[in-house]
């Protein structure tokens, strides 16, 4: 990092999409320094609106996402969008495919799409996907939406993070709500039946407005269900006259809750501590003694694991720190 | 893996033709070499590709082009690149060249022309000796 984040913050906020884009490779590839670039970003950030979008794979969420997008340009937003897809567990690349449904919202004015991939548990996406919504934000964004797949505990965590959530299903998936995962259901603030030019919509729509209405909320709003149709835009509006209602109310609640911001400091904690672990067992071949250890049958990894850790916890000290802004 | 950053690629079709095939080939083929692909499909007006390859901040802008007209869609996407001052994205050019027209296209500033037949690891060999070479420069 030639340029200090600073500069590069300044530049991004001033409209520079290169400067905007390049902060967000150097966070999410925790480039050195990448706490330093985010207390710096920190400041600027919680305003936006973010809303998850998540649901099985074909479903069609970037479709709709693109058509969301271009109603809330029109409406006068700027729009940040996070497409997330999964990274090949055997290689470690990913294809991100879901930029192709929005190529001609792209290039709208104040819309910037960045695709994300996994990277493997080990890289914590959920962090990263809140410090790249952080950046949009800080960027001056209204809305961030963010696109998962509702399939792994990550991306679950993902929109879990966000204001508000949309559950996407469609009819003739097999996705009856019997199958619908476990803990997609409980996060969804909104259901969207998608697909609603096709036969089932209504039997699904209506089967899961019973199934709600089984259920108890107590700490939230029943979620509404709505059909839509991104192809024949059938129930956009109804959709986007809920959408523009978060955006709008988020507009005059500005701070996060105390669970959230305990849960993230925890996570960056748990990152940091999980990183150190690996750096520093890893570079005093303890680890690889204990792996030979167990490889001769002279040990487990039970043992291996309670004799490592006091070693770790000895040999890294206390380390302190000061919080706080003048 | 979450220290080190992963090379990202963009592959688009650019102009009128509609088959898909071999870039989706290059995409998949991508992806099984470790790269992140962006892939944004048929059909995209230079504009659209600049845009992505900037957005996506992406080291390496892959076009696949059949419908005879590589010349004039590669100079505008090249000029939309170095207009961002990104012109030290790598662009490669894929599908029906004719010979004559290979050193037009790198005398533009493409860095390998591809055709039918190419291996997938010739072109994430020739992406990795790029990506090691020119260290990531940042130029808001
Ligand atoms: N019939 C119909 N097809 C749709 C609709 N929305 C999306 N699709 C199609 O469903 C497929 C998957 O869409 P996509 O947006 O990529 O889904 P995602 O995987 O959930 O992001 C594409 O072929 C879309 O054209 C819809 O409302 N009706
Ligand atoms: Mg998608």
């Amino acid at each position: 990092m030639e340029r200090s984040w600073e500069d590069l913050i300044q530049a991004m906020r001033q409209g520079s999409v290169r400067a905007l884009s390049q902060m967000i490779t150097a966070v999410e590839n925790r480039e050195t320094g990448w706490h330093e670039g985010m207390k710096a970003v920190y400041p600027f950030s919680g305003s936006a609106c973010v809303i998850g979008i998540t649901g099985s794979p074909g479903a069609g969420k970037s479709t709709l996402t693109s058509v969301i997008a271009r109603r809330m340009a029109e409406q006068g937003l700027s729009l940040g969008i996070i497409a997330v897809d999964p990274s090949s567990p055997f290689s470690g690349g990913a294809l991100l495919g879901d930029r192709l449904r929005m190529q001609e919202i792209s290039t709208l004015p104040g819309i910037f799409i960045r695709s994300m991939a996994t990277r493997g548990s080990l890289g914590g996406l959920c962090q990263a996907a809140r410090d790249v919504t952080r950046i949009l934000d800080a960027s001056g964004k209204d809305v961030i939406l963010i696109e998962t797949v509702g399939v792994g505990q990550d991306e679950i965590d993902v929109v879990r993070a966000s204001d508000f959530v949309m559950l996407v299903l469609f009819p003739g998936s097999g996705d009856g709500i019997q199958v619908i995962k476990a803990g997609t259901m409980e996060i969804a603030d909104l259901f969207v039946v998608n697909k609603a030019d096709r036969d089932g919509a209504d039997e699904m729509a209506s089967e899961i407005a019973a199934m709600l209405s089984l259920c108890a909320f107590e700490d939230r709003p029943v979620p509404q269900v709505v059909r839509t149709s991104a192809l024949n835009r059938i129930g956009i509006d109804e959709l986007m006259s809920v959408l523009t209602g978060i955006v709008r109310e988020r507009k005059k609640r500005r701070l996060p809750g105390s669970d959230e911001v305990r849960e993230e400091i925890l996570e960056l904690v748990e990152r940091e501590i999980s990183r150190l672990v690996r750096q520093d067992l890893a570079k005093n071949g303890r680890l690889q003694q204990s792996v030979d250890l167990i490889l001769a049958k002279k040990s487990d990894p039970y043992t291996a694991a309670a004799r490592l850790l006091p070693l770790f916890v000895r040999s890294s000290g206390a380390c302190s720190g000061q919080e706080g802004r003048p | 893996m979450d220290q080190q950053g992963k090379i990202r690629v963009l592959i688009a079709k650019p102009g009128l033709d509609g088959h898909e095939r071999g870039a989706r080939v290059v995409a998949f083929g991508l992806r099984d070499e470790g790269f992140e692909v962006i892939y944004t499909g048929l059909r995209q007006t230079p504009e659209q590709i600049v845009n992505a390859a900037i957005q996506e901040d992406v080291r390496v802008v892959g076009l696949s082009i059949l419908s005879g007209a590589h010349l004039s869609l590669t100079q505008k996407v090249i000029e939309g690149l170095r207009r961002n001052r990104a012109d030290d994205v790598l662009v490669l050019v894929g599908g029906v060249i004719p010979d004559a027209d290979r050193t037009a296209l790198k005398d533009m500033g493409v860095a390998e022309v591809f055709t039918s037949g190419v291996r997938i690891g010739d072109i994430a060999a020739l992406i990795r000796l790029h990506a090691d070479a020119v260290p990531v420069q940042v130029q808001p």
